[in-house]
């Protein structure tokens, strides 16, 4: 049976031998490396070392070969074929992202489950070889509220935890009544919100900036920002197109200034040059110049983007509001900008992402939010050596609010998809 | 409701005087941005007197009596502020041409691997864009600086390359290169390379005057190999290396010495910086080749293209016209990311100019519009590079 196989071309006719033997060296090969990495077993220590690492790929490359059977007429085999096994090069690929994958992952979910040690109140509890998330646990509430009063944290779950629900009612509500709802979220709930947070007023003890922090001020920096960079870069993105040479060149000017220096440069400007261009004794608040820096900065960004969705647009649009005896403020509302907005919803979303992302910035003023409280936890004298563990679950946090986002305007963007 | 009707009544005043109509905004938009930056000037001029600071650039001719970590050029704490200055600028300018080149390369093999028919490698491809585009940047900075380099192990137990290059938790320490006569190697690949360019010139004219095809691209391999190596031997040309060796310097304390050092910070930087744009350039790969359009694969196929050709004269032409413009945005942006470093303590222009020399001499206005308007140039000389490349590419109509 053995004499009659080609083995530099595998054939159709002897379709089972081939997929026995492809699929048995396969196998080998995925057992000897998961016996390698996961219980310390080298079945192949007969070999030289070299060699015996790089058996299972060896093994495996041998496998891919004698199943490569174009139009076999098994299908799943076809499936296979077709999607990880296309070519021998393709089939090496393939078997090093398994190779990478299995010799990685013991290592990865030792380091963060198995060998982790997770409840527990100092480092000395932290046995184990892996992460100490006793690190998070213990620094926990700071990461979450910075330095706020630990009697007047409620204030900050409170305030978030409402924001929560009025975005979910926003979702429920009859269409009639969204609108308000909507009305009362953009104009009236952030003042609560500060209001809520800064104190001074209501019975309220009075807690001042310098003593916010952790996630809860990169929300407070990304909500306000967020929601004043939108309108300042939409005025911007009509100004660059408006026909009156004053106002479009000062867009232009404005816009192209904020985009091409750094943001970093923009903090030292808003923190040390800044002061310097009030009226002596005037005093703003640290993080109000740091938002307006930001929303500034973004908004530039977002002018841009703006711009892009308002070239998109047929001539006849403009045309056809404008024959409607619309003058340009309601041409602007009701025609244009509702569709040019539906067409950028990708990019206005890259945009706030990349405002949320750069909000750790603000460290280097000297405001503390979740990155810049995990640099305080880890030079604590008490918790010297847990930057990993601290980054990396920063850097989870950011993902998962980072992914929600994007997600969430892949939805919009479906939702309001139209055929042109 | 009056407001309403007075802004009906004011809408209507315009709408009589077209060119009040058209004046008034602007006049308006002048006068506001005169006002502000006035009263900004006037503020500035004020508080600078009150605290006798008088608005000039002469600081800069000072002694900056500091130290920078690393350079490029000959400095120490007796050279001048502006000379601080250039270093912070060369080092910026550094971290930037080592963050775009891994970029550019690690961003297109990611961007074609998501496009891969393979479907285990373009959804390897997708994880790590995913990943690694939703983590702020200086998050990673931070990362591989305090929590992955600094895992490294001490000079004394360095990660040894074949004895000549160390990986260590101060640097990396590799072999220096000390050349005899550079200048004839240098001249002689000059020479290959106008070669190269007279030969592909030739080729075209020919294929075009006569449809004979010149084998272009052996001849200038040819020429790439055996022009160098003609003038290797004929100008004498030597190579010595200076490897890092590794001294005591106190009982207990070792570093390396000779090589060339380079710092974690910069490896740091220039990992999260080619990291995290990749994720970016790798998308706009992937839409460019993606807007190619099936057609025009199938049309190269039917007048007998190789699958080779094809990529080369008929999809990447078309592919690099979409990739460019955004690519340009992104290589801008890691220009601009690079100021990160200010956080890890990397020299770059942000550290040395707008830290330490601001913290120095207290001229906050002047330092950190030196320092806005440096990053202006570089940002306005790259997109007017970019913008001239993207002009010739661009299809040229009839």
């Amino acid at each position: 049976m053995i004499g009659n196989l080609t083995f530099l071309k595998p054939r159709r006719d002897k379709l089972n031998t081939y997929i026995f033997l492809g699929a048995t060296f396969f196998t080998l090969g995925i057992f000897d490396l998961i016996s390698n990495s996961f219980f310390d077993k080298n079945i192949t220590f007969f070999l030289p070392e070299i060699l015996s690492f790089f058996t299972p790929l060896l093994f495996g490359f041998i496998g891919l070969h004698l199943i490569r059977i174009e139009y076999s007429g098994n299908k799943n085999l076809d499936i296979i074929n077709k999607n990880i096994n296309i070519n021998w090069f393709n089939g090496i690929l393939t078997l090093l992202v398994i190779f990478v994958l299995i010799k990685g992952m013991p290592t990865l979910l030792n380091w963060a489950f198995f060998d982790a040690n997770f409840s527990g109140t100092s480092k000395e509890e932290c046995t184990g070889s892996g992460a100490c998330w006793v690190f998070i646990n213990v620094w926990f509430e700071r990461l979450m509220y910075g330095l706020y009063p630990n009697d007047e944290i409620w204030r900050i779950n409170v305030a978030f935890i409402s924001l929560f629900l009025i975005v979910g009612a926003a979702f429920f509500v009859s269409p009639k009544n969204k609108k308000y709802v909507i009305i009362f979220l953009l104009f009236i709930f952030p003042f609560i919100l500060i209001s809520l947070l800064s104190g001074g007023n209501f019975g309220l003890n009075k807690v001042p900036t310098n003593e916010w922090g952790g996630l809860a001020l990169t929300f407070i920096i990304s909500i306000f920002a967020i929601l004043f960079c939108f309108p300042v870069g939409m005025l911007l993105a009509l100004g660059r197109r408006s026909s009156a040479p004053v106002i479009r060149y000062s867009s232009i000017g404005f816009i192209e200034f904020w985009r091409g220096v750094p943001l970093i440069t923009v903090l030292f400007m808003a923190s040390v040059m800044f002061p310097m261009f009030l009226p002596d004794g005037t005093f703003l608040d640290k993080l109000i110049r740091v938002i307006i820096a930001i929303t500034l900065f973004e908004a530039a960004y977002m002018a841009e983007v703006i711009r892009g969705g308002l070239q998109a647009l047929p001539r006849g649009q403009y045309d056809a509001g404008k024959s409607l005896g619309m003058n340009y403020w309601k041409l602007h509302l009701l025609v244009i900008l509702p569709q040019a907005l539906k067409l950028i919803i990708p990019g206005i979303a890259n945009t706030f992402l990349a405002l949320v992302k750069d909000t750790p910035l603000i460290l280097v003023v000297g405001l503390l939010e979740l990155v810049g409280m995990i640099d305080m936890a880890k030079t604590n004298p008490k918790w010297l050596g847990f930057a990993a563990e601290g980054y990396v679950f920063a850097g989870l946090v950011f993902w998962i609010i980072c992914y929600a986002m994007s997600r969430y305007s892949q939805n919009l963007e479906q939702k309001y998809k139209t055929d042109r | 409701m009056k407001i309403k009707n007075l802004a009906s009544g004011i809408g209507d005043f315009l709408d009589d005087r077209p060119r009040l109509k058209r004046y008034l905004p602007q006049a308006l938009t002048l006068f506001f941005i005169v006002f502000v930056l006035g009263y900004f000037t006037f503020n500035a001029q004020v508080n600078m007197g009150n605290r006798g600071i008088v608005f000039g650039f002469g600081f800069l001719q000072q002694e900056a009596s500091f130290d920078i970590q690393f350079s490029l050029i000959d400095y120490d704490g007796s050279y001048s502020y502006g000379r601080a200055y250039l270093v912070g600028l060369l080092n910026t300018i550094l971290v930037s041409v080592v963050g775009i080149f891994f970029a550019t390369i690690l961003g297109v093999i990611i961007g074609i691997s998501r496009l891969s028919p393979n479907y285990l490698i373009s959804k390897f491809a997708e994880i790590y864009v995913e990943i690694f585009r939703n983590i702020p940047l200086l998050l990673q900075i931070f990362f591989w600086y305090f929590a992955a380099l600094r895992a490294l192990p001490l000079p004394k137990e360095a990660i040894n390359f074949f004895d000549i290059s160390y990986l260590t938790v101060k640097g990396w320490f590799i072999p220096k290169f000390i050349w005899t006569n550079f200048s004839f190697l240098l001249s002689s690949i000059l020479l290959a390379i106008v070669g190269i360019f007279l030969t592909y010139n030739y080729a075209k004219r020919k294929q075009e005057a006569t449809g004979q095809r010149i084998p272009a691209f052996f001849i200038s391999l040819g020429l790439l190999i055996a022009l160098p190596f003609l003038g290797v031997f004929l100008g004498n040309v030597g190579l010595s290396f200076e490897y890092p060796t590794l001294i005591q310097q106190t009982t207990t304390i070792y570093n390396f010495k000779g090589g060339v050092g380079i710092i974690p910070e910069l490896i740091a930087l220039a990992l999260a910086l080619s990291l995290y744009t990749a994720t970016f350039i790798a998308e706009c790969v992937r839409a460019g080749i993606m807007g190619v359009g099936k057609g025009q694969k199938e049309a190269a196929a039917s007048i007998g293209l190789t699958p080779g050709q094809t990529l080369r004269l008929v999809v990447m032409p078309q592919a690099l016209r979409i990739i460019i413009p955004p690519t340009t945005n992104q290589y801008l942006n890691l220009t601009k990311n690079s100021s990160l470093a200010a956080a890890i303590a990397y020299p770059d222009l942000v550290l040395v100019f707008a830290g330490t020399a601001m913290m120095q001499t207290g001229r906050a206005i002047e330092i950190v519009s030196i320092t806005m308007l440096t990053y202006l140039t570089l940002s306005i000389l790259i997109s007017m590079f970019m913008n001239w490349y993207n002009k010739k590419i661009a299809i040229k109509e009839k």
